[in-house]
């Protein structure tokens, strides 16, 4: 069986790949953001999975508006760099599990999570700044394979904060019952709260935020339970892709141990966010 | 269990059936600019390029004049006109200024200060 050993959570703003790709992490308005990452990422580096997971949505890169999926799945080998409209990134190419994908496609289709399924699927910002978060300077390859899990979050109805926690709890187990034995992280990405367009452009919600980042881990369930009009109204309309995390935290355990946690505004117009978990549950003191 | 159609939370702004009905045309056209050639084919003649697209004369009217406003009240998403807000140069912050009756400047002060968090 293959073993879920940490699970992160973390925004995936374009600027904050930006601000890494042109040399600008030390200046005073990204300085703090990158701080924060610092003990996050030292723990990442020791403890390197075989596979990821990579929960996104795409924004206009990878699928147009004329095919929408709820949730998707690659199964590709490799999945290349998307061409936003202003070049690509200049990081490494995807490399994919297919073996892992497939099963994984197998294992939730017969659990009722019928997933549209990416033989072919060029990854944006939502893939890559998670990537970036988690290892800043890849060199040649990122760390291991990673297979993205796709969610409509940017066209409403976006499916509801329950769904997207029981498609984790269904991944957690397909992962649990693959034959081989391997070790994965699970990453959630996007929010925390932001609105782009429209009167309400520029909110931010801090209490908000900071109840979530305490939640995922204590409570995932009362997440689970908010509405999608709650979302929208608490963390707005882009805020709303929070719901991702629930998918990566449902793949854990009931009990895990927060490794660290940051929070940061702004990142351009979003509230940033991370939170890393170890799949293990807190060992008692003494 | 059933759901609005759409929100209710007032004055935020969404991307919802309607407007993705309503906004098809344009943001098949934001879409096509994350090609290098169709970029400079749109900015050899932005008009016929809207006509191709079958634009109506609002989102015409609204992709010329750069009305962005206009844009997102006649179906187009905010990650499509992006697209074309990156083209011209201009962030997102710009686009959140333009939104909120503010400066560039004043909202990008405004997002350092911790964001609008009354709103």
């Amino acid at each position: 069986m293959s073993e879920v050993i940490w699970g992160l959570g973390t925004s995936h703003v374009p600027s904050i790949g930006a601000a890494m790709d042109r040399g600008m992490t030390a200046e005073p308005v990204w300085a703090p953001l990158f701080e924060g990452y610092r003990p996050a990422r030292e723990w990442l580096a020791d403890h390197t999975p075989d596979v990821a997971v990579l929960i996104y949505n795409d924004h206009a890169n990878g699928v147009d508006l004329d095919i929408v999926p709820t949730f998707g799945i690659g199964t590709a080998d490799r999945y290349t760099v998307a061409d936003e409209g202003f070049g690509k990134r200049p990081v490494p190419d995807v490399l994919g599990h297919p073996e892992l994908s497939f099963h994984l496609l197998q294992q939730l289709v017969d659990e009722g999570f019928d997933l549209t399924v990416f033989g072919e699927l060029d990854v944006d910002h939502g893939f890559t700044v998670p990537l970036s978060v988690w290892t800043p300077d890849p060199g040649d390859a990122w760390p291991c394979p990673v297979i993205p899990i796709m969610v409509n979050v940017i066209r409403y109805p976006q499916p509801t904060a329950a769904r997207c926690y029981a498609l984790g709890q269904a991944l957690g187990r397909a992962l649990a019952s693959f034959p081989e034995d391997i070790t994965v992280g699970v990453l959630g990405t996007g929010g925390m709260s932001h609105q782009l367009a429209g009167t309400r452009a520029g909110f931010i919600n801090p209490t908000f935020d900071h109840m979530f980042l305490d939640a995922i881990q204590h409570d995932p369930q009362k997440l689970a339970a908010m509405t999608r009009e709650d979302y929208i109204r608490e963390a707005g309309s882009e805020g709303i892709e929070l719901i991702m995390w629930l998918v990566m935290r449902g793949a854990m355990n009931a009990e895990i141990t927060k490794v660290h946690s940051a929070y940061h505004v702004p990142a351009s117009n979003t509230a940033a966010g991370l939170a890393l978990f170890d799949n293990r549950a807190p060992v008692a003191a003494g | 269990m059933t759901s609005p159609s759409s929100p209710t939370a007032a004055e935020t702004y969404l991307f919802d059936g309607p407007s993705s009905r309503r906004g098809r045309a344009m943001n098949k056209l934001f879409m096509s600019l994350r090609d290098e050639q169709a970029r400079a084919t749109f900015l050899a003649d932005e008009t016929a390029y809207c006509a191709r697209f079958a634009l109506s004369p609002e989102q015409t009217r609204a992709v010329l004049d750069r009305d962005w406003q206009a844009m997102l009240d006649l179906g187009g998403s905010i990650f499509y006109i992006y697209k074309l807000a990156l083209m011209d140069g201009l962030s997102m912050q710009y686009l959140g200024g333009v939104f909120t009756g503010m400066t560039e400047a004043d909202f990008k002060a405004a997002m350092l200060a911790g964001g609008r968090t009354d709103v």
